[in-house]
């Protein structure tokens, strides 16, 4: 039986073709190893950017917001209580960043060949993780230097960082459908990423948030996230089993909205990137 | 007939491109508008992939099956001052094993009809099946990453392409002897020439195995031996029984290449037949629409020294304009020109030469006045010149002429395609016998005989 294409103006919500998607694995591997391999190409330091970025940040947080506003840490080091969240969020940063501005960045891909748009910022999204586990490294470092060992529940780490991947790909294919159009969004995404840092514990505990408030909190998925991997790895409080499920709920809505709104709206990239 | 492999059913894309800005007319009025800016940019952006008014009427039309062509035209009519139908009721079917070439001229919209059958761009109405599968060629390398290397680059523009890893993998030694850069295969292609690059990127495309390969203008790149390589390759992908679309301005490339042959005009199918026949309607078009105005043709080479803005083919005896040519027949070409130069000696040493072309793009003769008669010494500022041909040696056919004027060794004006002379079949040798070759060529003044020349 030969493939058979039908070609014609689609209409309606579709929803992602996961067959077609794996006929294409071959295409989403070579590329997202291209992204990895030519990151750092003609570098100095190559891959040190990958800790020197959250380590810095963290030294800058550590002075500011430790030392001289005195932030609670959940009676930690702050330079750990940071690093840990840091880890995470450095890697949402550049995730949505590279993923939000991935379409008009392939251009050229776009334009000229057929394949499932939905690779390009997804793409992104798998690019991050060899940075990410570098810094995780240095994490596993520091715990150590810090004496501290992770609780049982660093089991669920694994699925943190799946949590981590979702709503980094949600947010980055939303922002790059939307991208593909308006691009404000590309001044936009740096802003945001900026806001969303506040929006999420980072220099702060979650603790810091009335209780009552707390799963409202939670609605940011990157909440869940950073929250967990404290909880799991520093032990800093009790696991926050229902933070993590509402910030799971939050992501998976983001993924699929994301998903059905590219395919809605990748139809014409072709014709206005 | 078998089943077709490609069957395209009034397909139609509508394209936006972008509304035009005014002018502001006060400075006050700029700071106004400076306010109201994001908000019609954001209408513009919105309406850029909408259609809603139009889908409505077109729906209510199409209600009637028979009535596609006449929706289509409304939504034409009543399209917005920025919208522009790239494609426009297009059907057609191509059989399995068929090459078939796609002319017409620049924004006719045979690009877009090779990205919609990509799947590139959905088309805004109609539809297509495909058969097969399909790999389209709009470019040559298209994905290559300068940091990386050759061999990585080859599993990079492979898949992209649409071939498997293990596909590649068996490939792998193949495409790397075709494009002969075994030495820099863990080169990164940005320390590669221009010319190795082109290879490896050729390479990669040339070794896909699609039912149905799409093609267009990648031949345009590259030296002349490589075009001649390219074309050697798509010319196996045909005769290999592969489905062939290819898109091209070079005519000869599209005779030589495609027994079929589908030109469109303003994103609608003019012609739709055998290459030969299709290919002289289009150059019998491109005749009647440039030809009226030589002096306006703004498309033109050269410092502008002297314009040319005219060329006529005249009858020698009764000096009458002649429309088509025969064969053997005595004539005269009058060029007329005028120059702006205001300098003393504008026009000193002016050399014209015009150069006849098959339809398909091949090169068959020149006239040259430099080479016949020496360069004109010193011209008025504008006149005429005319140029004799006893016994006109062209076979019959259609030719275009191209037209180059040099003075004082600088190309001053040159034209593409000045002009397209249709000759008859004539008796050029006087014997009365017909010219059964069905080529464009030249006659040459010869005679055989049985005798031993005789020495002098």
């Amino acid at each position: 039986m030969k493939p058979f294409v039908h070609i014609r103006p689609k209409k309606g919500w579709q929803a992602v073709d996961l067959g077609e998607l794996g006929q294409y694995r071959d295409l989403f591997y070579f590329l997202v190893t291209r992204d990895i391999k030519v990151k750092y190409k003609q570098t100095v330091l190559g891959g040190l950017w990958a800790i020197i970025q959250p380590f810095f940040s963290m030294v800058v947080f550590t002075l500011f917001f430790g030392k001289l506003a005195k932030m609670p840490s959940d009676g930690l080091p702050y330079p750990i209580f940071n690093f840990t969240a840091m880890v995470a969020w450095i890697y949402f940063a550049n995730a949505v960043t590279g993923s939000g501005n991935s379409l008009i960045g392939n251009t050229n891909l776009i334009s000229k060949v057929y394949f499932p748009r939905v690779i390009i910022p997804l793409t992104s999204v798998l690019a991050g993780l060899p940075d990410f586990l570098i810094a995780f490294a240095v994490l596993v470092g520091m715990m150590s230097y810090f004496h501290i060992y992770p609780t049982p529940m660093t089991l669920f780490v694994p699925f943190l960082i799946v949590l981590m991947m979702l709503t980094s790909g949600g947010v980055g294919m939303i922002l790059a459908a939307l991208n593909a159009k308006y691009r404000d969004i590309r001044y936009t995404i740096p802003f945001l990423v900026q806001l969303w840092m506040f929006a999420s514990p980072i220099v702060y505990p979650a603790s810091m948030v009335p209780e009552k408030y707390r799963l409202i909190y939670a609605l940011n998925p990157m909440t869940g996230v950073i929250e967990g991997f404290r909880s799991a790895l520093l032990g800093t409080v009790a696991f926050p089993a229902q933070m993590i499920l509402v910030s799971t709920t939050v992501s998976v809505i983001l993924f699929t909205v994301g998903m059905f709104y590219f395919r809605q709206v990748e139809r014409y990239f072709a014709d206005i990137i | 007939m078998s089943k077709p492999i490609i069957k395209v059913e009034n397909l139609s894309k509508r394209y936006r491109i972008g509304a035009k800005q005014e002018g502001y007319k006060t400075f006050r009025e700029a700071i106004m508008d400076g306010f109201k800016v994001p908000i019609r940019n954001f209408r513009r952006l919105r309406k850029l992939t909408r259609f809603d008014e139009e889908f409505a009427k077109h729906k209510e039309h199409s209600a009637r099956p028979t009535a596609l062509p006449h929706a289509v035209a409304a939504m034409a009519s009543s399209q917005s001052d920025d919208a522009i139908w790239a494609l426009k009721d297009v059907s057609f079917e191509v059989q399995p094993g068929e090459a078939l070439g796609i002319i017409g001229h620049n924004g006719a919209g045979k690009t877009t009809l090779l990205k919609i059958l990509s799947r590139i761009t959905e088309p805004t109405t109609g539809e297509a099946k495909i058969y097969g599968r399909v790999s389209s060629l709009l470019e040559v390398g298209t994905g290559f990453h300068p940091e990386l290397t050759g061999r990585e680059n080859i599993y990079l523009n492979g898949t992209i392409l649409g071939m498997r890893k293990a596909e590649i993998d068996r490939k792998f030694d193949e495409i790397v002897g075709f494009a002969e850069i075994e030495k820099f295969i863990d080169t990164p292609v940005k320390r590669y020439s221009s010319g190795m690059y082109v290879r490896l990127a050729f390479a990669v495309a040339a070794h896909l195995e699609p039912e149905i390969l799409l093609v267009d203008e990648v031949l345009a790149v590259g030296d002349v031996a490589f075009q001649k390589r390219c074309l050697g390759k798509m010319s196996d992908v045909a005769k290999e029984g592969r489905t062939v679309l290819f898109v091209s301005h070079n005519m000869a490339a599209v005779g030589g290449l495609c027994p079929g042959c589908i030109y469109l005009k303003e994103g609608c199918i003019k012609d739709f037949g055998p290459a030969n026949s299709v290919i002289l309607q289009y150059i019998g078009d491109f005749k009647s629409t440039k030809q009226i105005s030589l002096a306006e043709r703004t498309d033109r080479r050269g410092d502008g020294r002297v314009r040319v803005t005219g060329l006529r083919f005249l009858d020698t005896i009764t000096h009458r304009p002649i429309e088509s040519i025969i064969s053997g027949q005595d004539v005269y070409i009058e060029v007329t020109y005028e120059s702006y130069d205001s300098s003393p000696a504008p026009l000193n040493r002016v050399n014209i030469g015009l150069g006849f072309f098959t339809t398909l793009g091949q090169f068959v003769m020149v006239l040259n006045s430099e080479m016949a008669s020496r360069a004109f010494g010193s011209l008025p500022r504008e006149g005429r010149m005319y140029c004799r041909i006893p016994r006109f040696p062209l076979m019959p056919g259609v030719f275009h002429i191209k037209l180059t004027l040099v003075v004082r060794g600088a190309i001053a004006d040159q034209l593409e395609n000045v002009s397209v002379v249709n000759v008859d079949a004539g008796d050029f040798f006087g014997t009365g016998i017909p010219n059964d070759y069905r080529r464009q060529g030249v006659y040459v003044p010869h005679s055989w005989s049985a005798e031993t020349p005789s020495v002098y």
